[in-house]
């Protein structure tokens, strides 16, 4: 580990880079990498994922850290202030499509997604949670203010910490999903202001709004968790990790043709590294299932080439370091191109090991049924999948009609956490343990009752709908071939932020489709309405009882006659006629 | 629970038949006997994994017909020995002999009293849909039952087990107390040590069996938690899940700075006509009994068909007002009507989503409506008859012709 940094210094110190600040051991406490992966996915469509890793030497939780090189201030202030051990966020535009696309390296729910492990020293948990959520809201411009009780749940399973933790009380993690939440350019702008060359250099001058949410997919997240300073793992260095994973139709863009340029996605090309960096690669996914003959052509040709087992896979890319002086001397810019020497006419759509589908069935604004389709393609093993499902609480769920079925017979969770929703207060959360046996579909269906909310609790267009959160599956999926463990520093950064238990599996986590249900509405027209009739009609029942109860029988007496009888009788006496 | 029921129930049947050896005592106990192996039957051999529920709330209903229809045999008695007595006295005025209930007229009583309930589609649908309401109207039948014989005991540990269930039969505290202390020959008089002392007797058991039945859920759960979530969501109404009363859609279009007066507003309306008509009927806590039960429920937070199958169980005692009720047939026609477009308005708005909720809402105003009426219309008719006893059926002005008779 130690080796590893100084070989980096010493490249650092050939190539010239401007040295920034050093500490005053005489190394440098915080280092800057970037890296670009470019796949071509089964479907056609090529996913572009950025990933900016900002690590500093430094223990945050200290009150008195005031200066910051590469790690962006307001991230590290809010560390040190809420005490936050690992902070998860991401904000995605789409759904990926696990089917045709694939498995994610790092998937995201659709609308914005929240989960924080605190420090066990953070009293109240719950404060802590809304405060961040809100001081979130303002640094992504995104509506995580819009977090509160009835939206967050703390998973027992589900989430565990991803850095270095020896704390797993469950009570301090915090979970939200927004699937409602629209992402867009006034999110993706304060996301790159926090990446140390911003979007003036390096990678990130790709990251042009237009041609980002001109996509099928769009997600862009912020990882911040603690790791070991080195191998021997006695002091912790912060790490934060900035992704953005975007796919483009490549058929659309390319009129037709599956070939790529960096310059037909990003309509620009990159003319060097960020010069802070201290790696700045672009991998390029050059891997096809029959080795023998070669589709794919890359240009300009890549200077090495990179072997890597990911997600249980034997993979191959080409790889561009920015940072070697190799790349930059024939032309001045680098744009990479792909290019199919032959169209493809059948597309590899191998189905992937493990992918889910989701959908609400029933009809009438009365009952539901949420249905969830669970796929194990692995010919011949069976794993376990911990799904974690969040119900806001205006759809009473049923958990006696709870169901998981596979192959026709009953499947019996191993583990089940069932905490019920409580109106206005708490959502529905359901985590289970489900095994699924080998080239199986498991189907989970749970009926629900759809509630009536008042008035003003409806979303601005309450007949579009609510939206429930997709539901979350995380396994350890057995993988092809046996994955050997690498050193984390010095692999790419997109086969390193989950752990790899074992050499035989790797860690998975897929979200669903969010789902869209209709609620039964009052009318908003007539509030002033409703209230004088209802209370017309209390009145007609108080009225009524305080007549018969006040009064008592009379016999009606012959009246004297009104007033206007003797007005009458007045005028007649004074015009002498006898009296009415 | 249910073992301890069906522990109760053999005494139960026992109890009237007892009583009502000298007079006529082959009916009731033998018709309930009857009707009690008829419904308890084929809950036997069903199988129990099946119709659990549904076969629990018939058994429910069935104990109830037992109940009510018994405990209104024994008030006819109690009623036509009044008549005699007040007759004797001279208080009534001479020529009401044709408003005078004789035996032959109370006879089928406890029958009709029985197909009103069983037999009423409100209490069909209630067990179908495998309603707790069947429960709570078996407590609230046993509890007139016990307050009717007399058992002050008893009566204050059913008054006390249906507060504890839906906390609005608290109001019946009032007509039981009157009744019992009737059948004690206490006058109901404030200076009165004897009226004193009995009705702290009756609240004192009412309390402690209350605190019992609480204390234990506490032991139970060994948390407070389910007061709030049980008596703080009857009161508060967070569920405005349409329903056939008056507040879910009050509820859902209130504004929000309003919400809480109004909740106070129509809580309190519950609990408000209690102390008005205990003065005024006094000396008939049955009908009181009766009409409370109907502003229970027509004002509870979260009423059901069932609530409105239990007082109209009463109606047949009351059929002798039926010459003084002014507009029976266009409310009980209102009452036929609203309850056929119930499911219909419920179905154009939720399923073919042709209607919006107004339509459903214009319906359950329309029905409580009507049962406002109705049952203000029999308070009319049962003042009315109570005058004519006194003052004599066929009333003359000064100048002799025909009065009429108005409230004043």
């Amino acid at each position: 580990m130690a080796g590893a940094v100084a070989a980096v210094l010493g490249l650092l110190a050939l190539l010239g880079s401007p040295g920034g600040c050093w500490g005053s051991a005489g190394r440098p406490q915080d280092s800057l990498r970037e890296e670009l992966l470019l796949s071509p996915l089964p479907s056609g469509d090529l996913a572009a994922t950025f990933q900016f890793r900002a690590r500093w030497d430094s223990a945050l939780q200290r009150e008195g850290v005031s200066h910051y090189r590469l790690f962006p201030k307001a991230l590290g202030q809010l560390i040190s202030k809420y005490l936050v051990r690992e902070l998860h966020l991401s904000l995605t535009q789409g759904f990926w499509r696990t089917r045709t696309w694939g498995q994610p390296y790092l998937q995201a729910p659709a609308g914005a997604e929240l989960w924080v492990w605190f420090q066990d020293s953070v009293t109240d948990v719950d404060k802590a949670w809304k405060e961040l959520s809100n001081v979130l809201s303002g640094i992504f411009c995104a509506s995580l203010n819009f977090i509160d009780s009835t939206n967050t749940v703390t998973p027992t399973a589900s989430f565990k910490p991803l850095g270095l933790a020896n704390v797993t009380d469950h009570h301090l993690l915090r979970y939200a999903v927004l699937p409602r939440e629209v992402v867009c350019t006034e999110n993706l702008t304060p996301w790159k202001k926090l990446l140390p060359c911003g979007s003036k250099a390096g990678l990130a001058v790709l990251l042009k709004a237009e041609r980002l949410f001109h996509s099928s997919y769009h997600s862009q997240a912020v990882h911040i968790r603690p790791i070991c300073r080195d191998a021997s793992c006695l002091s912790v260095s912060w790490e934060l990790r900035q992704t953005l994973t975007v796919v483009f139709d490549t058929f659309t863009i390319g009129q037709g043709r599956r070939d790529w340029s960096l310059f037909k996605m990003f309509s620009c090309t990159i003319t060097e590294a960020c010069p802070l960096a201290s790696e700045s690669k672009i991998y390029v996914d050059i891997s096809s299932k029959n080795q023998e003959n070669e589709l794919l052509e890359v240009t300009p040709p890549p200077l090495s080439v990179h072997e890597a087992s990911v997600q249980g896979d034997r993979k191959t890319y080409a790889v561009y370091d920015l940072l070697s002086p190799l790349l930059f001397n024939v032309s001045r810019s680098l744009n990479v191109q792909l290019k199919w020497k032959r169209p493809q006419d059948n597309l590899d759509l191998s189905t992937p090991v493990l992918h889910a589908q989701r959908y609400v069935s029933g009809y009438g604004l009365q009952t539901g049924e949420i249905s969830t389709l669970i796929y194990n393609t692995h010919a011949y093993r069976a794993f376990p999948v911990m799904l974690l499902e969040t119900v806001p609480w205006y759809l009473r769920l049923y958990i006696h009609t709870l169901v998981i079925t596979t192959k026709g017979k009953e499947n019996k969770p191993s583990y089940i956490h069932y905490q019920p929703a409580q109106d206005r207060r708490r959502p529905h959360l359901l985590e289970m343990l489900i095994q699924l046996p080998a080239n199986s579909v498991t189907k989970i269906t749970i009926q629900f009752e759809r509630a009536l909310l008042k008035w003003t609790e409806y979303t601005p267009d309450p007949n579009h709908g609510f939206y429930v959160s997709p539901s979350v599956l995380s396994a350890l999926v057995p993988g092809v071939i046996a994955m050997k463990a690498e050193d984390v520093e010095q692999s790419p950064l997109f086969t390193s932020l989950f752990p790899s238990s074992d050499g035989s599996s790797y860690f998975m986590r897929l979200y669903t489709e969010p789902l869209l249900v209709n609620l039964p509405t009052p009318d908003f027209s007539m509030p002033y309405n409703v209230i004088c009739l209802t209370c017309t009609v209390v009145a007609v029942c108080y009225g009524s009882f305080y007549n018969l109860l006040t009064r008592t029988f009379h016999v009606e007496e012959p009246s004297r006659g009104g007033l206007a009888k003797r007005l009458a009788n007045i005028i007649r006496k004074v015009r002498g006629v006898p009296p009415l | 629970m249910w073992t301890y029921w069906a522990k109760f129930t053999p005494d139960m049947t026992q109890l009237p038949s007892l009583e009502c050896v000298t007079l006529e005592s082959w009916y009731p106990s033998s018709l309930a006997q009857w009707l009690t192996r008829r419904l308890r039957g084929p809950s036997n051999y069903t199988p129990a994994y099946q119709y659990g529920s549904s076969s629990d709330s018939l058994w429910d209903t069935s104990l109830q017909y037992i109940s009510v229809s018994e405990s209104f045999w024994s008030f006819s008695l109690v009623q036509f020995k009044k008549q005699k007595l007040l007759i004797e006295l001279d208080r009534y005025a001479p020529d009401v002999a044709e408003l005078i209930r004789t035996p032959m007229e109370m006879h089928y009583i406890p029958l009709k009293v029985a197909l009103f309930y069983l037999l009423n589609p409100y209490t069909v649908m209630s067990c179908v849909a495998k309603s707790t309401c069947a429960i709570n109207n078996t407590i609230i039948a046993f509890f007139i039952l016990a307050t009717i014989k007399g058992s002050t005991l008893l009566s204050a540990v059913f008054l006390a087990l249906a507060t504890y269930q839906s906390l609005y039969p608290l109001t019946l505290f009032a007509p039981a107390l009157l009744y019992l202390l009737q059948r004690q020959f206490i006058p109901v008089k404030l200076k009165s040590k004897g009226f004193w002392l009995y009705t702290t007797q009756y609240a004192a058991l009412y309390l402690c069996s209350l605190v019992v039945i609480v204390c234990l859920s506490f032991f139970l759960l060994n948390s407070w938690d389910f007061i709030p979530s049980v008596y703080g969501f009857i009161l508060s109404v967070p569920d405005l899940t349409p329903n056939i009363g008056l507040f879910w859609y009050f509820f859902a279009e209130m504004f929000e700075h309003f919400s809480l007066f109004f909740v106070c507003v129509f809580q309190i309306n519950v609990f408000f006509y209690t102390i008005p008509l205990a003065i005024k009927l006094k000396e008939h806590p049955i009908f009181f009994l009766f009409v409370q039960l109907a502003i229970i429920s027509i004002f509870k937070s979260y009423p059901t068909v069932g609530d409105v199958a239990l007082y109209m169980a009463f109606l047949p005692l009351w059929s002798h007002l039926y010459r003084f009720l002014r507009n029976i047939f266009i409310l009980s026609c209102v009452l036929v009507v609203c309850s056929l477009l119930f499911p219909v308005l419920w179905h154009l708005w939720i399923y073919a989503g042709s209607a919006n909720s107004n339509f459903y809402y214009a319906i359950t105003l329309t029905f409580n409506v009507g049962q406002i009426l109705l049952i203000s219309d029999y308070f009319y008719a049962f003042l009315r008859r109570e005058y004519y006893l006194t003052h004599g059926l066929y009333l003359t002005r000064k100048d002799g012709t025909e009065a009429m008779l108005v409230l004043k």
